[in-house]
This record gives C-alpha cells, structure tokens and sequence, in this order.
C-alpha cells in the first residue's frame, strides 16, 4: 500500500535492520545472562507456589538458597530436577520442605544436566499444556461470543481492593469496554517477589498477585458472557518481577501485559543489564502464550516534549519491535506504544498529532498499536479535559489504533469514578462510529504539514538509531537519549540478581516456547 | 419559597459579599451543577432519590436534567438553587507571601544579594513514581514555557527522580549542602502523602537539619496551609512555576541570612 504520508520505504527499512543489529548485539549479552527473577519464574512455571511462615514466597526460598549456596549460574531447574532424583519429591513438595528447613538441595549428591533436564520433562510438558489449554479457551471465546471492534476500549480500574475492582470492571464491562487493565499498586515494581494471595489494600492500584488475576479472570468471563463479548485482561509483566508476572500471567490467561525494559530502566530506575535479561523470557512466554504486549514508549513524552521528541519514541518502537522479534513475537502480538501528549496550546498540534499516528500506523501496520491519552496537559478543568480526550479518540479511529487507553476527564485529579468511565467510553464510542471511516476517505496534501512532519519524525528516528548502533545501547541510555532520562548501566536497582551462566544453564522452558529455534 | 416570588432573584445586581451563593445567569439565583452516580437502579425512584439528596445538601428546586443506566448504578446531571450563603469578607487563606521575580530577575537577585550557588535537592520521595511535578519545577524544559531550576544561572538543582526514600534524600542535602528541599508527592490516596511528608520532617529534626534547610512541599493536593501544619516551610499547589519556588528560597534565604 502506498504510504499516505509519502514516507520513503528506503529509510524505514534502514531504521528497521539497524533497530534488528540492536536487539542482536543486546542478545549476546542477554543470551550469557540469568537472573533470580528468571529463575523464579521457572519454578512457578514448574508449579512452585504458596509463602512460607514468614510470607515470602516459595520460588523466592528456594532461589535465594540456590544462590546462597553459589548455584544460581546452573539455573533453577537443575537444581530442582536433580533434587528430584535424589529425594523422589516434586518440585512443590521440595520448596515446601526448603521453606521448613527440612532440605537443602544445595547439598545432595549432583546428577548430570542430562538426568536432571530428562527428570524435569514431564512437569514442563504440563506446565506448557496447562498455557495451551488458557490459549485455546481464549480462542475458543473469541470464536463463539467475538469481540469489540477496534479500536478497542481499554480502561483501567485501581482500587486497591480486588474484590471492588471486579464490580468496577464488570460494570465497565457492561458500558462497552473490551480491556480491563487492572493498575498496580504503587512501587510494586520494585519489589523483588510477587505477593500473595487476594490482595485488598494497595495504594493507587491493586497488588499484582496470581490469585487477583485468577478472580478479575473469571469475573471478566463472566461478564463477558453476559454482553456476548470477550473481555481482555490487562496486567503488568514489568519491574523486577517481569519474568514471574509473565509466567503467571500465561496461566491464568492475561490477555495483554506491559512490558518494556527500557520503561523500567528509565522510570523506576531498575538497572537496565537485569531488566534486559529479565525481559527476554518474559517476552517468550508472552510470544508462546498469545498474549499482546504493551511496550511503554508513550511515557517518554510525559518527561519530554512530544514534539520534540517525537523521533525517540519511534526509535524505541523499532528497538522494542526488534526485541519481540528475537523472542518469536508475532507481530499482531506487538502492542508498541505511543501517545498524546502535545501541548494543547501548540498551533497545528492536531495535525502533527495526527502525522504521527498514522505514521506508527505505516510502520507497523499489523501491530496492535497502543494508544495513550493526555496525561501530562490535563488540568482538572474536566470540561476541557473531556474535549482533549474528544480530540486524542478522533485521532485514534482516523488513524486505526488497536488499543485506545480512554482518556479519562478527571485525569490529574483521582483515579477513575465509575462515572468517569462511563462518560469516556460514550466519548470514544460516539466518536468511532461518527467517525469510523474518515482514515480511508482522507488523503494529505503532497509535502504538506503531516507529510512533512512524519517524514521528518522517521528521518530523525533513522538517525538515533545509526547513532545508538555505534554508541550501543547500554551507553545510549546512560546519556539520558530516551525521555530525557539518564541512568548509569551499574545503577539502579536489582543488579545483585544478575549472574553469568555455566555451561550447564538450562531454562527447559525456552527452547519449546520458542518452537525449537533456539 | 423561590418559584413563586417572580421578583426576588432580580431585585439586584450586585453581590453581597457577607452573603455570597451561586451565580448562574443572575444575582444570587444560587445555581449549581452536579454530577454524581448513585448505586441503584435506573428509573423514576432513582431520578426521586437523586432530589431528595440534594434538597437535603440543601439545594432548592432540584431538577434532573440527564441520567443514565449504568446498569445497577444510575448516574445524574442535576441542577439546583442553593440556599446556603458565605460570608466572603471574613475570610482568611494562608498562602506562600512572596513577591515572585522571574528566572532573570531571581539570577539577578542571587548575584546582588546571595552572592553564591544556591543548591536545590528535589525528589518524589516515599513510593511515589510520579515525576511530572518535580521535573517541571527543576528540569532544564520546565513545563508551559517555564524553564526549570537548572536552567538558572546561580542555581545547582538536584533532581533525584522517583521513589527515593527519605533517607536517600536527606543524606543527598547533606552531601550537597543544601540550601533547600523540594519534594513533590502527586499520589494522595489513603493520605499516603501526609505519612510520607511528616516521615520526613520528623528524619530531618532527628538528622538536626531542620533549621539548616528550608523545606518545600508541592503536588495538586498540596496547599500552603497544609504544609504549614505539617512543619514545612511552604507548599505549592497545582499551577506552581519554578519562579514561584525559586522566589520563595531566595528570598527565604536572604531573610533567615543564611546567604
């Protein structure tokens, strides 16, 4: 199809293989690398679960022996899978004895990797049976009650109690939403485990534990029977917990999950070698389960300038891209994100908006874009609030985003009242349907403002992206090149969790999830 | 009452202000609009509940003009006259009293008057992520036109980011030799904010550097009143520039001679 915007395919795919030279580069160092979180992740995967006495949680025990005991370099299910052999448990039944006190697997007699990988392989097939069994049931909804049209209506709920987010999101639900994402409490990505439980206190948010998302799961295809569409649940597959979050998130059936080391590294200031490594397996198990990941570019713009800094988000999107790519994403699994965000005051701010949209669009036209509204020039006058918000779903139905994060009236103010949902899904609605076609009747102007503008947004991305090859990627980010953001590769948080492999790692989950290739 | 005295609401035009009410298209007709949703079902007892409750918030003549199912929920617009009046000339606020000097008269002020670099630590401390406020305040860009702290000439602006906890904070201003403090707190639910804030005005009375630095509080839910209660030296709401804050130290700081 020819391009709308007169961009020139030539510097997108100069853009594109230099972002693929990236993520490579970036692979090497990710492919040497473990991490505690990675590790846990395997033993949830291998049905590790449930807190000890003290509440810290089981794969959280036996990793930190595994690395007190200086094993984290084997991998997690060596360690188990030998363990097995030596006391003819299962992996819950060890972790439960670990936690006790009654076990240390860290001294029993050691089997090779061949025994321990061969012991294992029964309870990784069920693991990956039980994923597939969640995928095909998704499927299976989508195929008997359908779906919501795109753009889909994406709310979020955040009480901080599950039980009274599930009346919130059932009611949101029933006024027209398709995506429930259900917002974290605050500073859960710094937490180095994944609570427990059903979870009724939380600030700003609600605890990301697997029991939550097992009860927003069903509440969600309860009510998603009731209006005869499939309703998608969105959670967090961030911070340092992104492996973990991921694994559960695959089992109790997420739909969508963020997921963006670069967010991490830039915004919660986890150090980026650990949240790199951390988010290749999350992204295969994202890949393998059917899940679509959001990538977090559009906060970018709440530090810096969205039209200045336009360029640094679609660099990012070709990063990220490059990055799902590596970990067998399909691309109608790429929810890459960007967002509205200009100063309202901007002459022409629309259009550039508007360049820059359907330029994402072009670029990735089979990516279930995701696309966030004003948060940054909202003001608690709500009566302009609902028009930006008016202007950003024009924006979206004109150039067919995927994903519409409603923009809500009392942004800046509380998060959300039932009401304000309801108000800014009868906006996005009004407007998609008043609007549904106006994408496929407009043409632009030759060399006109949007064209001119997209054009230089892509000359400009193309040219951060040579600039980030030769620099790499780790020492971009340390110059502050995204969101204006600068952090140093040994700073941050979670570097502790990080190891170099040896030579008789294995993650058995990762060679299947990813087909075979690797 | 008002309905049937076709006169009362015109007979003037000028306010009262010791008896001050809304005002919709005329003196003291006591206008107001309402929106809210009530957690029952949609229909006429629904609509009858929504009157009662606001004649009981003591507004007149309630009439709902929209509402809406939401299914086990029904959400109104509502319009009413309210009966209830303020005395505007007694009032008092406390606010920040300051005269603000832009970004080049602040510099020529720390020139004339301070005569060395001022130093400025901000941070979102606690478990606060939410940088937009401090950044516009301290970064370079600053925020609607407004350029940010470092940007000035004879300010060093410190910005340590997100979720910094209060230690990591004081520890900063000490290692720096602060002359100031700002630290933004955006997420307020639960009273989060208030714990966090008085953490760490109690850390730096127990640090012994309370008086040694002033200390600055801001957020869309922060006023200067509360700040004051909770032993800040002043607190900035929503619409706050870094002139207003840069004004408020320097001068602050001429004042207290700390210069």
């Amino acid at each position: 199809m020819k391009s709308k915007l007169n961009l020139d395919p030539k510097v997108i795919d100069s853009a594109r293989s230099c972002a693929g030279r990236i993520a490579e580069s970036m692979q090497i160092f990710i492919d040497r690398h473990t991490t505690v979180s990675t590790e846990r992740t395997v033993l949830r995967l291998l049905g590790v679960d449930g807190v000890d006495d003290v509440d810290t949680p089981l794969p959280n025990v036996v990793v930190d022996a595994i690395k007190d005991g200086g094993g984290l370099p084997r991998g997690a299910a060596y360690w188990i899978g030998n363990a097995m052999i030596q006391t003819g448990l299962d992996p819950q039944a060890i972790a439960e004895k670990m936690a006790a006190g009654e076990l240390d697997i860290m001294k029993l007699t050691m089997a090779s990797k061949e025994d321990a990988e061969a012991k294992i392989l029964p309870i990784v097939n069920k693991a990956l049976e039980k994923i597939k069994a969640q995928t095909a049931k998704r499927e299976d909804y989508l195929a008997t009650i359908g779906e919501g049209r795109k753009p889909y209506l994406y709310v979020i709920v955040a009480t901080g109690n599950i039980y009274e987010d599930v009346v919130q999101a059932q009611a949101a639900a029933r006024q027209g939403a398709d995506i429930i994402a259900v917002i974290r409490t605050t500073a859960q990505s710094l937490l180095d485990y994944v609570p427990y439980g059903p979870t009724t206190e939380g600030f700003g948010g609600t605890y990301a534990t697997q029991e939550n998302f097992r009860l927003m799961r069903k509440a969600l295809d309860e009510v998603g029977e009731e209006v005869g569409r499939y309703i998608r649940l969105c959670n967090y597959s961030s911070g340092l917990c992104m492996p973990e979050i991921a694994a559960m998130g695959a089992i109790e059936r997420l739909d969508v999950m963020l997921n963006d080391a670069l967010y991490g590294i830039l915004f919660r200031d986890i150090n980026m070698q650990r949240t790199l490594i951390d988010q290749y397996f999350s992204r295969v198990i994202i890949g393998y389960c059917g899940t679509i990941f959001n990538s977090g570019e559009d906060n970018y713009l709440t530090t810096d300038d969205a039209y200045e800094a336009a360029h640094t988000v679609l660099a990012s999107q070709f990063i990220n891209e490059q990055f799902a790519v590596l970990a067998n994403i399909k691309e109608e699994q790429m929810g890459l994100g960007h967002a509205f965000e200009m100063d309202p005051d901007l002459e022409n701010g629309f259009l550039y908006e508007l360049a820059q949209a359907i330029m994402a669009r072009e670029i990735f036209p089979k990516a279930p874009l995701k696309y966030m509204p004003p948060t940054k020039y909202m003001t608690g006058n709500i009566f302009k609030g609902h028009i930006q918000d008016a202007l950003f779903n024009m924006i979206a139905v004109w150039s067919g985003q995927s994903l519409q994060l409603l923009g809500m009236l009392t942004e800046a103010i509380h998060t959300p009242h039932l009401q304000d949902r309801m108000l800014s899904i009868e906006n996005a609605k009004y407007i998609f349907n008043n609007a549904r076609a106006i994408g496929e009747e407009v043409e632009y102007k030759q060399d006109g403002i949007m064209q001119k503008r997209a054009q230089f947004v892509l000359a400009e991305a193309e040219k951060l992206l040579h600039e980030i090859e030769a620099e790499g990627l780790f020492s971009t980010i340390e110059k502050g090149k995204f969101g204006g953001v600068k952090r140093p590769k040994d700073g941050g948080k979670g570097l502790a969790g990080v190891c170099v492999k040896d030579d008789s790692y294995f993650n058995p989950f990762i060679p299947f999830m990813l087909g075979g290739e690797k | 009452m008002g309905s049937h005295t076709t006169h009362s609401a015109c007979e003037t035009t000028t306010v009262d202000l010791t008896n001050v009410k809304p005002y919709g298209d005329t003196m003291n007709d006591g206008m107001m609009q309402l929106s809210f949703t009530l957690p029952v079902p949609y229909g006429e007892e629904a609509n009858e509940a929504a009157k009662i409750l606001a004649r009981k918030m003591g507004l007149d003549e309630p009439a709902v003009v929209f509402s809406k199912d939401m299914v086990g929920f029904t959400y109104f617009v509502l319009y009413g006259k309210c009966q209830h009046t303020v005395d505007y000339s007694t009032i008092k606020v406390t606010k920040v009293e300051v005269d603000v000097m832009d970004r080049l008269e602040c510099e020529k002020y720390i020139t004339e008057n301070i005569k060395r670099p001022v130093v400025i630590v901000g941070a979102c401390s606690g478990t606060d992520a939410h940088t937009v406020g401090i950044d516009a305040i301290m970064n370079m860009k600053g925020f609607h036109e407004h350029f940010g702290l470092e940007r000035y000439h004879g300010i060093e602006a410190v910005n340590m980011g997100s979720q910094v906890p209060n230690e990591v904070l004081i520890a900063k201003a000490i290692e720096v030799n602060a002359d100031a403090i700002l630290v933004s707190q955006i997420v307020t639910q639960k009273d989060v904010h208030i714990a966090n804030l008085t953490n760490l005005a109690e850390l730096m009375e127990a640090e012994g550097i309370r008086d040694k630095v002033i200390l600055i509080c801001g957020g869309p839910r922060i006023s200067h009143e509360l700040a004051q209660e909770l032993g800040y030296d002043a607190g900035f709401g929503a619409h706050t520039y870094a002139e207003d804050v840069a004004s408020f130290i320097l001068t602050e700081i001429v004042k207290r001679k700390m210069v």
